[in-house]
């Protein structure tokens, strides 16, 4: 009896970052959802402060410029990773990690003031849908840090082997689309929101 | 990718370079980071520069552009940092990517329209027998702690 269909099993070649970025779009709808919440929700102040009040746009700028540099050191390390240099690779990646604390740390100081200062997510709609959004993005960031610390232990036990490369990839992909959720977030929410 | 190797023919037209070739198409050139680097560089300082500095008195204005230079900096990232192109993955991702892009106009603009139109509607001077003669344009936002 003929046989019209492949009995070997069919798994496309890099399989893997399609399903990555297959995820990158379904976490973008996430962020979606959120920024659709918080362009409903963002003018609702309830009678409390504003966010022309509250933010500090030196200390976004500060944050932003981390974090794009984060994404050009990262850069870096997938052009060492290529070139087969493990020690830059590591370096490269290290110098991500701090970026990335730096931002975390940054954003971690902004929230913690805006609590003291009464302006904590249960103050208004519109600190609620902040904290929601902004927060999210910054969870992302801190696992991608956990992950990036757990790979350059991969990295440095068991070198660049095929599946380590693989990941680096996959958390390349992580990082910059961090990046480009947070240009959304600093146009919207910091940019947008202290415009009268 | 080694199992596909030892299986000729089993590509589709467009695989042509086995695993290693799209892992280096994925790493980029040097030259891409730094110019994508530089453009986000001016994207980025552009519009803080904007607001920051009121530049245009009319807040409509500067919303408006610092908008438009935020799509334009996000399609750079995706070209620079993340190698987006219709070749990549077979153009799966580019796929999936414009139909997120998709979903994501459907639900941002929904939401902004529907939401503004109940914003309007749930304000008492929409009513034309409760305020006669005043817009709902012109009306006060109504007292949060008024309402059920």
């Amino acid at each position: 009896m003929p046989r019209f269909y492949s009995t070997a099993e069919h798994h496309p070649e890099n399989g893997t970052l399609l399903g990555f970025w297959l995820y990158l779009m379904s976490d973008c709808l996430v962020f979606a959802c959120l920024f659709a919440v918080y362009a409903v929700l963002g003018r609702h102040f309830a009678g409390g402060p504003t966010g022309a009040e509250l933010f500090e746009l030196p200390l976004v700028a500060v944050n932003t410029s981390l974090l794009l540099l984060s994404s050009l050191t990262y850069g870096f390390a997938m052009l060492a990773m290529s070139g087969n240099r493990l020690r830059e690779t590591l370096l490269w990646l290290a110098l991500t990690g701090g970026l990335g604390a730096g931002f975390i740390g940054l954003e971690l100081n902004e929230f913690a003031h805006l609590v003291a200062i009464g302006a904590g997510p249960r103050r208004s709609a519109f600190l609620s849908s902040f904290f929601t959004l902004v927060g999210t993005h910054g969870l992302h960031v801190s696992f991608g840090i956990v992950w990036l610390v757990t790979l350059m232990v991969q990295l440095a036990r068991h070198g660049l082997t095929a599946a380590n490369r693989r990941r680096v990839m996959c958390l390349s992909m992580f990082w910059h689309f961090l990046d480009v959720v947070w240009i959304g977030v600093f146009t919207v929410v910091y940019l947008l929101g202290v415009l009268p | 990718m080694s199992q596909h190797d030892a299986m000729p023919g089993h590509h589709s037209p467009g695989h042509h370079s086995p695993g290693h070739d799209s892992a280096i198409e994925h790493a980029g050139s040097l030259k891409d980071y730094v110019t994508g680097f530089v453009l986000a560089v001016l994207l980025t300082a552009i519009p803080f520069w904007l607001v920051m500095g009121r530049v245009f008195s009319h807040s409509g204005t500067t919303a408006a552009i610092i908008i438009g230079l935020a799509v334009v900096q996000i399609v750079i990232h995706m070209v620079y940092f993340l190698h987006m192109n219709t070749r990549a993955e077979g153009g799966w991702s580019l796929l999936a990517l414009l139909f997120t892009t998709m979903l994501v106009v459907i639900a941002l603009s929904g939401s902004i329209w529907v939401m503004y139109h109940l914003d309007h509607n749930m304000m008492p001077a929409a009513m034309p027998e409760a305020m006669p003669g005043m817009s709902p344009s012109a009306a006060p936002m109504p007292d949060p702690r008024a309402m059920p």
